[in-house]
C-alpha cells in the first residue's frame, strides 16, 4: 500500500468501538501481505515468507488443487456458502515478527488490542500458557517455565513445524486428511498460525493453556492450524477464544484442529468463540483417542454469520472415550450449523454428545450428528442428547442425527427436545422488572446452566457475559 | 397518590377490535378496589394494557401512576415504577428457577453496580414463603413449570410480596385456589395492605371479597366501568347477576 493510501485508510478506519468487547479494530500495518485472491502464487508467497521446507510447500500446492476440485457442499449445507467470494479474500497478513515471549515486546497496536480483550490479565490469573494470534501469525507465546522444564511444548504452528519437525510431521494432517472437506483442503493450502502442543508421557498440565485468535483486518481469511499431542498418560486442557470486529464485508475463518490422545491420555479442548456477524466460520476439528484415552470437546459458538463445525472423536483404542458438549447461540440473521461426530473403531469405546442450541429471532440452529458403531465391535455405547430453545416464533431449528449402531453388544441412546420462549413469556418476565434482553438472557442461561456448570469457572463467567451481550444486541 | 385511568381506549393490535372503550377508574393509595364483570368484558385486557402488553394498542386516554403517564413505557419500566400484575394465567418459564427469577427481578431494581445481598434475600424469600405456606422446594423449581393451578396463583402472590409494588392488580387470583389456600393467599395480600399501596382485585366471586374486603366495587361491562358501589355491591351482583346492569345500559342508550 502507498503511504497516502495508508493514511487515508488510517483516517477512515479510526478506532471503532461499540459495547461488544471484540468490536473494535486498529489501522492495519502489515509487512507481509499475500494480496487479494487465491492461486498457486499465493501459496508460494506464504511458503516463501515462512521459509518452509519443500514437503510443506508441496503439501500446500496439492491441497490447493484439492480445494479447487471440490464443490461447495451446498447439496447438504447452507447456500449462504455461495456468498463467500474466494477471490476477494486476503490469505496472509503478518508483520514478519517472530512471536515474542515477553508481553512488553509485542507491537503497541496489537498489545492494546489484546489488553482490551483482557489477555495478559487472564494469563497472570489462571493460565499455564498463552498464545495470541493477530491475523495470520502468533504475536506472543509464553508458557510457565516449569512446564518447559518438563518437556511440554507450546508454540505457534509455524514454530512447531520448524523447531519440532520430527513430532510435527508425524501427526500433521493424519487426523484430518487434506481432502476431508473443501475447507480442510483450503486450510491445508494456506494455513498459518494456530498452536502446536506436545505433552510428554505422564505429564499432567494443571492449568489450562490458552490461545487467542484475533482477526483485525477486513476482507481477511484466518486459517490457523492447531495440532495437539497428549502422549501416554498425560493430561492437558487447551482453551481458545476468538473475536473479530464488525466489518461490512465478509470475513472467513477456516481452521483445522487435530488432536491426538495417546494411551490413557486426557485431552480437553474448550472453545468460546464470539465472532462478529460478518464472519463465515468453517472449522474442522477432530481427535484420535487411543486405548483408554479421553477426549472432550467443549464448544461454545456465539456470533458469526454462518458457523459449520462438527467436532469429532475417532475412538481408535479399546475403552477410549469421546465427548462433545456444545452450545450454539444463533441470533437474528445468524446460522449455527453445528454437531458432533463419533467414530467407534474399537471395543468398549464410549461416546457422549450433549448439544444445546438457542435460536433467537430469525436465527437458525442446525444440529448434525454422526455416530458410527460398526458390527464387529463389542461393548460400545453412545449417548446423544440434543435440546433446542427457540426464542420467539420466527426462529428455526433442525436436527439431523445420523446414528448407525450395528452389532448386538452395542447401544445408543438418543434424546431430543425443543422448547420455546414466547413473546408471552418474555412479557411475563418483563412485568417483573427485567428488560427484554435480561429476560432472554435469563432463559438462555437457565437452558444451558447444567452444561455450563461443568466448565472451568473463568469460562462460565465469560460465557454468561457473552450471552448477555448477544441478547442486548439482539433487542437493538 | 393514585393509579389513575382516564378515558382509556384500547384495541387488539392484530385485528383492530376495540376492547376497552373509554374506561375511567382511579385507585387511590391505601385503597382496595374490586372489579367484577361478565366473561369477555375486558377485565384481563385492562390489566394487560396497564402492564404494557404488546398485543394491545392504546388509541386514547391516559394512565397516571402517581401522576406520571406510564403508557409510553416498556413493561419492565412500568414494573420497576411500582406496577405489579398477578396474572389470570401465569406463564411457565422452563429452565429458570423461582429463586433466580425473583433474584434477577430484585437485582433489576438496584442501581448499577450494586449487588443484591444473597443472605438477606434468602431470609426474606423464606419468610414470605412461610407466610404463604409454600414448601422450600419451590425455590429450586422452574418458574410455574408444572405447578398446579393453585400453586401458580400462590407463586404470583409470593412474587408480589417480594417485589413490594405500589399498585398491584390481581386478576382472578382466587380461581383455582382451594378454600384453605384462598385464606392463606388473602392473608398474604392483607398483610401488604397499607396507606402506601393500592390494589385492584379482579374476581367473579363475592367469596374472595369476604377475605380481602374492598373499599370500592366496580362493574366492568363491554370495556367500560358501568357501575360503582361499596362492598355490598358484590353481594348484590352475586344474587342478581349482571343482567340488570346490562338492562340499565340498554335503557340509557335507547332513552
Ligand atoms: N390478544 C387477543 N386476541 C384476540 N382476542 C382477544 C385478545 N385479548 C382479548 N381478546 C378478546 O377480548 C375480549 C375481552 O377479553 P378479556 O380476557 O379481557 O376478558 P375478561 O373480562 O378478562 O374475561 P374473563 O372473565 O373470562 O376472564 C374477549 O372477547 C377476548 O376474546
Ligand atoms: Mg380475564
Amino acid at each position: 500500500m502507498s503511504t497516502e493510501l495508508l493514511e487515508a485508510t488510517d483516517q477512515a478506519k479510526q478506532i471503532d468501538i461499540d459495547r461488544t468487547a471484540g468490536n473494535f479494530s486498529y489501522p492495519e500495518q502489515h509487512t507481509f501481505d499475500a494480496g487479494t485472491g487465491l492461486s498457486h502464487a499465493t501459496v508460494d508467497y506464504i511458503s516463501d515468507v515462512k521459509n518452509e521446507p519443500d514437503w510443506i510447500r508441496e503439501f500446500r500446492h496439492k491441497a490447493l488443487d484439492v480445494f479447487f476440485s471440490k464443490p461447495m457442499p451446498t447439496h447438504w449445507a447452507s447456500h449462504d456458502l455461495e456468498n463467500i467470494i474466494f477471490q476477494n479474500i486476503r490469505y496472509y497478513l503478518a508483520n514478519g515478527q517472530k512471536p515474542t515471549r515477553s508481553w512488553e515486546e509485542v507491537p503497541d497496536d496489537v498489545k492494546k488490542t489484546f489488553e482490551r480483550l483482557g489477555i495478559p490479565e487472564q494469563e497472570r490469573k489462571f493460565l499455564a500458557g498463552v498464545e495470541a494470534q493477530f491475523d495470520s501469525e502468533a504475536v506472543y507465546s509464553n508458557m510457565k517455565k516449569a512446564l518447559g522444564d518438563q518437556g511440554v511444548i507450546f508454540v505457534g504452528s509455524t514454530e512447531g513445524l520448524k523447531e519440532h519437525s520430527e513430532i510435527f510431521r508425524k501427526w500433521f494432517g493424519k487426523v484430518i486428511p487434506t481432502g476431508d472437506n473443501k475447507f480442510s483442503a483450503l486450510n491445508s493450502a494456506v494455513f498459518s498460525g494456530g498452536s502446536f502442543i506436545y505433552v510428554p508421557p505422564g505429564v499432567k498440565v494443571k492449568h489450562p493453556l490458552q490461545a487467542y485468535f484475533r482477526i483485525n483486518a477486513e476482507n481477511f481469511g484466518q486459517f490457523e492450524r492447531t495440532l495437539i499431542i497428549a502422549d501416554e498418560g498425560s493430561e492437558v486442557m487447551y482453551m481458545e477464544g476468538c473475536t473479530a470486529p464488525k466489518f461490512e464485508t465478509a470475513t472467513l475463518h477456516s481452521a483445522v484442529v487435530e488432536l491426538v490422545a495417546m494411551k490413557g491420555a486426557k485431552l480437553q479442548y474448550v472453545t468460546v468463540q464470539n465472532w462478529s456477524a460478518n464472519v463465515f466460520n468453517l472449522v474442522t476439528k477432530r481427535a484420535i483417542a487411543h486405548e483408554e484415552a479421553e477426549v472432550k470437546w467443549i464448544d461454545c459458538n456465539i456470533g458469526s454469520r454462518l458457523t459449520m463445525k462438527y467436532p469429532g472423536v475417532v475412538l481408535k483404542g479399546r475403552k477410549a472415550r469421546g465427548e462433545v458438549i456444545s452450545i450454539a447461540l444463533a441470533s437474528d440473521g445468524q446460522h449455527q450449523d453445528t454437531g458432533a461426530k463419533m467414530i467407534h473403531a474399537a471395543d468398549e469405546t464410549t461416546s457422549n454428545i450433549v448439544s444445546k442450541s438457542i435460536s433467537v429471532g430469525t436465527g437458525r440452529a442446525t444440529y448434525r450428528g454422526l455416530v458410527h458403531i460398526p458390527k464387529h465391535l463389542k461393548g460400545c455405547k453412545n449417548n446423544t442428547e440434543c435440546d433446542a430453545l427457540l426464542i420467539n416464533s420466527t426462529a428455526r431449528t433442525d436436527t439431523y442425527p445420523a446414528i448407525t449402531v450395528r452389532g448386538t453388544g452395542n447401544s445408543s441412546q438418543h434424546e431430543a427436545s425443543v422448547s420455546q420462549i414466547s413473546a408471552e413469556q418474555i412479557f411475563y418476565m418483563q412485568q417483573r422488572g427485567l428488560t427484554e434482553a435480561q429476560a432472554m438472557s435469563l432463559s438462555v442461561n437457565g437452558f444451558v446452566n447444567d452444561l455450563v456448570r461443568q466448565f472451568p469457572m473463568e469460562y462460565s463467567v465469560e460465557l454468561k457475559r457473552l450471552i448477555d451481550l448477544e441478547m442486548e444486541g439482539s433487542v437493538g | 397518590m393514585s393509579l389513575e385511568i382516564r378515558n382509556l381506549h384500547a384495541r387488539i393490535a392484530a385485528n383492530g377490535t376495540e376492547i376497552l372503550r373509554g374506561l375511567d377508574l382511579t385507585v387511590e393509595a391505601g385503597k382496595v378496589h374490586a372489579i367484577m364483570g361478565p366473561n369477555g368484558s375486558g377485565k384481563s385486557t385492562l390489566s394487560k394494557v396497564l402492564g404494557g402488553h404488546p398485543d394491545y394498542e392504546v388509541t386514547e386516554g391516559e394512565v397516571l401512576l402517581d401522576g406520571v403517564n406510564i403508557l409510553g413505557m416498556e413493561p419492565d419500566v412500568r414494573s420497576r415504577a411500582g406496577l405489579f400484575l398477578a396474572f389470570q394465567y401465569p406463564m411457565e418459564i422452563p429452565g429458570v428457577s423461582n429463586a433466580n427469577f425473583l433474584r434477577a427481578a430484585l437485582q433489576a431494581r438496584l442501581p448499577e453496580g450494586e449487588e443484591l445481598e444473597a443472605t438477606d434475600y434468602y431470609a426474606r424469600l423464606y419468610e414470605k414463603m412461610d407466610m404463604l405456606e409454600m414448601d422450600r422446594k419451590f425455590t429450586a423449581r422452574s418458574v410455574n413449570d408444572g405447578f398446579s393451578g393453585g400453586e401458580k396463583k400462590r407463586n404470583e402472590i409470593l412474587q408480589m410480596l417480594m417485589l413490594e409494588p405500589r399498585y398491584a392488580i390481581l386478576d382472578e387470583t382466587d380461581s383455582g385456589l382451594d378454600i384453605d389456600a384462598l385464606k392463606i393467599v388473602s392473608h398474604g395480600v392483607n398483610a401488604m395492605r397499607g396507606p402506601e399501596r393500592g390494589f385492584l382485585v379482579i374476581t367473579h366471586y363475592q367469596r374472595l371479597l369476604d377475605y380481602i374486603v374492598p373499599d370500592v366495587v366496580h362493574v366492568l361491562v363491554g370495556g367500560r366501568i358501568e357501575h360503582t358501589g361499596g362492598k355490598e355491591l358484590a353481594l348484590e351482583l352475586e344474587a342478581k347477576g349482571y343482567d340488570w346492569i346490562k338492562d340499565d345500559i340498554a335503557q340509557a342508550v335507547s332513552a
